[in-house]
């Protein structure tokens, strides 16, 4: 009874003689579709479903798009990714991200400069003291401040810290989207160690806020050197521990190696950085290429995998974290007594006991705190490696205490716009090993 | 410095002296203003960092020459971000283009200065793909709009959201919750 139904035109064709509608029906409805005739409700496959009621998945029948996340696990938080499947390959990947936006770069425009601090730390949440010292080195820059070598060496030390525990959680969440979970636990068990490390110096863990305008906020609390040195020393055997977990696991070997491959040239023209481009082959590390606070004192390999896929991002943080072992073992050695805060009495707090004695530091905190300091007029560019790549903090003066505009290039964000040159044609179960891979916190990308 | 293959044989040659003697950003950069002067109307130098000022219609040019000349290789866009100067100022709105070179380490920033009339830019995806999301982003906070671009939609902000955040005249809390709307 085909003159009852309203078929689309589309689907008639000529066969020679006169106008037909193909044989093939379309089938396929989305889900266990229910038809509602009156009361009853009756199951799709029960009731002969006029055509027009009919969803099919154009252009090719078997193509559907799904949306994944932004609740899904292994998006690593509110990611959206709108994918077209054919069956279970991933023919579309669309990145939908914006779900965690909280103008953050606007909020800067209203904040003094020393109350940027708290805002970067609340970016990237797994590597707070790199998005620090970002900030805070471009401000300094513009303020022309030379900074201690004290304070130098502890940025150093807790930053590469820092580095090694967002590692840990990139491999935790990682092995535990592919489906290793023990190795959650021996992540976690280690980061909390650093954590602990980074409350006991700054009293926070997530939210450290070390670093500021001028040098530290303070210096490194009696027995820090020792309970570093105590993490150092167990530190190597974690990670060959790791390594017995998931190295020579084939299942990961299977699901990571020949997945979301990138070349060399794609990854630099999709301005991919740290350790994903380095999976790539480019031995390009911020650390060696423009150092900053001292980096070229210390003696590091940069570890590149030629393999280019998920598997060499794997082993490049692997090494990277005994890489960052090593510069903490430097750093401690090279620790010596000394000042932490730059002498510059209008941009850095002074001392409480100095407060309590002299006049002029009173009212150097007064004015800090009530009105600011004046930073003179310009702009800067302050690159740094943070644990995922090259963070950018582009900080423009007009003169006043308050920034004219801050703009952080996360280089999360910068590495998730590569996802679908890597995820395309990939079957849909790579795509969380992939993300996975990127390290991306959205956080970040979002700001 | 000569053409790819001659410098080549300069490094196998004497490596001490090629050493010593790389071409600075700024040195590049006046180079190539005294070679095409309506490429850059002007060469800023401060706190160890270059800004060529280029005009918006040479953008393309410019950076499809400094990305594959060999003597500069910006094969690498660190960054890409707009910046309203104030309501009141004109030109008003300016977009950096942070380059990076891969190969040589060294960093050059392009400035674009754009009206308020127009903030119209050609865009640079054709020359490094990941502009991308970066130019989505300034079209999305800062309205500028960069003509060619494959993709120019919203990236942080919903689809039918009003106006643009980033820009001064945009209040910090906005006009109104948005959820009432």
């Amino acid at each position: 009874m085909i003159a009852d139904f309203q078929l689309p035109i589309a689907d008639w064709h000529w066969n020679g003689t006169g106008w037909e509608f193909p044989k093939k029906v379309p089938y396929r409805p989305i889900g266990n579709r229910q038809l509602e005739i009156g009361n009853n409700k009756m199951s799709a496959s029960t009731v002969n479903i006029p055509p027009q009621f009919e969803v099919v998945d154009r252009p090719l029948d078997t193509q559907m798009t799904i949306s994944m996340g932004p609740q899904h696990p292994s998006t690593h938080g509110v990611l959206r990714l709108e994918l077209v499947l054919d069956g279970e390959t991933v023919v579309k990947a669309k990145p939908d991200i914006g779900y965690l936006h909280t103008g953050m770069e606007k909020l800067f425009e209203y904040k003094k400069y020393q109350q940027g601090i708290v805002i970067t730390d609340r970016m990237d949440y797994l590597n707070p003291l790199g998005n620090n010292l970002a900030y805070v080195m471009a401000v300094e820059k513009l303020l022309s401040l030379e900074i201690p070598e004290r304070a130098q060496t502890i940025r150093v030390l807790t930053c590469e810290l820092q580095r090694i525990a967002s590692h840990l959680v990139w491999l935790g969440t990682h092995a535990l989207d592919i489906g290793a979970m023990s190795v959650f636990f021996y992540c976690f068990r280690e980061r909390e160690k650093i954590l602990n490390l980074i409350e006991a110096a700054s009293g926070g863990r997530l939210t450290p806020s070390y670093f500021r305008i001028g040098g530290l906020m303070m210096d490194l609390p009696p027995g820090f050197e020792r309970r570093t040195k105590q993490f150092l020393d167990g530190f190597l055997q974690s990670v060959d521990e790791f390594h017995t977990l998931l190295t020579g696991n084939r299942i990961f070997q299977k699901r990571t190696q020949g997945v979301g491959i990138i070349s060399a040239e794609d990854a630099i023209d999709w301005g991919l950085s740290g350790p994903s481009l380095r999976g790539s082959g480019v031995a390009l590390d911020i650390r060696r290429a423009n150092p900053y606070t001292g980096y070229e004192n210390y003696d590091f390999e940069v570890p590149t995998e030629q393999d280019c896929d998920v598997w060499a991002r794997y082993l490049v943080r692997m090494r990277e974290m005994k890489e960052s072992h090593r510069i903490v073992t430097q750093a401690l050695a090279r620790l010596k007594p000394g000042p932490v805060k730059a002498d510059a009495p209008k941009v850095v707090l002074p001392d409480r006991e100095a407060m309590k004695r002299h006049m002029d530091a009173l009212i150097h905190h007064f004015l800090i705190v009530a009105e600011g300091f004046d930073v003179p007029a310009g702009e800067f560019y302050m690159p740094i490696e943070a644990s995922k790549g090259e963070l950018g903090v582009y900080v423009k003066s007009d003169g006043g205490p308050k920034p004219a505009r801050v703009h952080f290039r996360g280089p999360s964000f910068v590495n998730l716009s590569a996802l679908p040159a890597m995820s395309e044609g990939a079957m849909i179960a790579d795509i969380v090993a992939i993300i996975g891979s990127l390290d991306i916190v959205l956080g970040e990308i979002d700001r | 410095m000569t053409t790819g293959s001659d410098n080549e044989q300069e490094l196998s040659a004497q490596p001490s002296n090629a050493v010593q003697d790389p071409i600075t950003p700024s040195q590049l950069v006046t180079a190539l203003q005294r070679e095409h002067p309506d490429w850059i109307t002007e060469v800023r130098e401060a706190l160890g960092e270059v800004t060529a000022i280029v005009p918006r219609e040479q953008i393309q040019a410019v950076c499809a020459y400094l990305k594959t000349a060999p003597e500069s290789r910006f094969d690498f866009l660190a960054d890409l971000c707009g910046v309203d100067r104030g309501v009141e100022e004109e030109p008003r709105f300016e977009v950096n283009y942070h380059l990076f070179s891969t190969t040589k380490y060294h960093r050059l920033r392009l400035k674009v200065l754009l009206n308020e009339e127009s903030p119209r830019v050609s865009t640079v995806t054709d020359i490094w793909r990941t502009a991308n999301w970066h130019e989505r982003e300034t079209f999305d906070l800062l309205g500028v709009v960069f003509e060619g671009h494959p993709d120019l939609r919203r990236i942080l902000l919903p689809d039918d959201w009003q106006g643009h955040a980033l820009r001064k005249d945009f209040p910090l809390r906005g006009y109104e919750p948005y959820s009432l709307k």
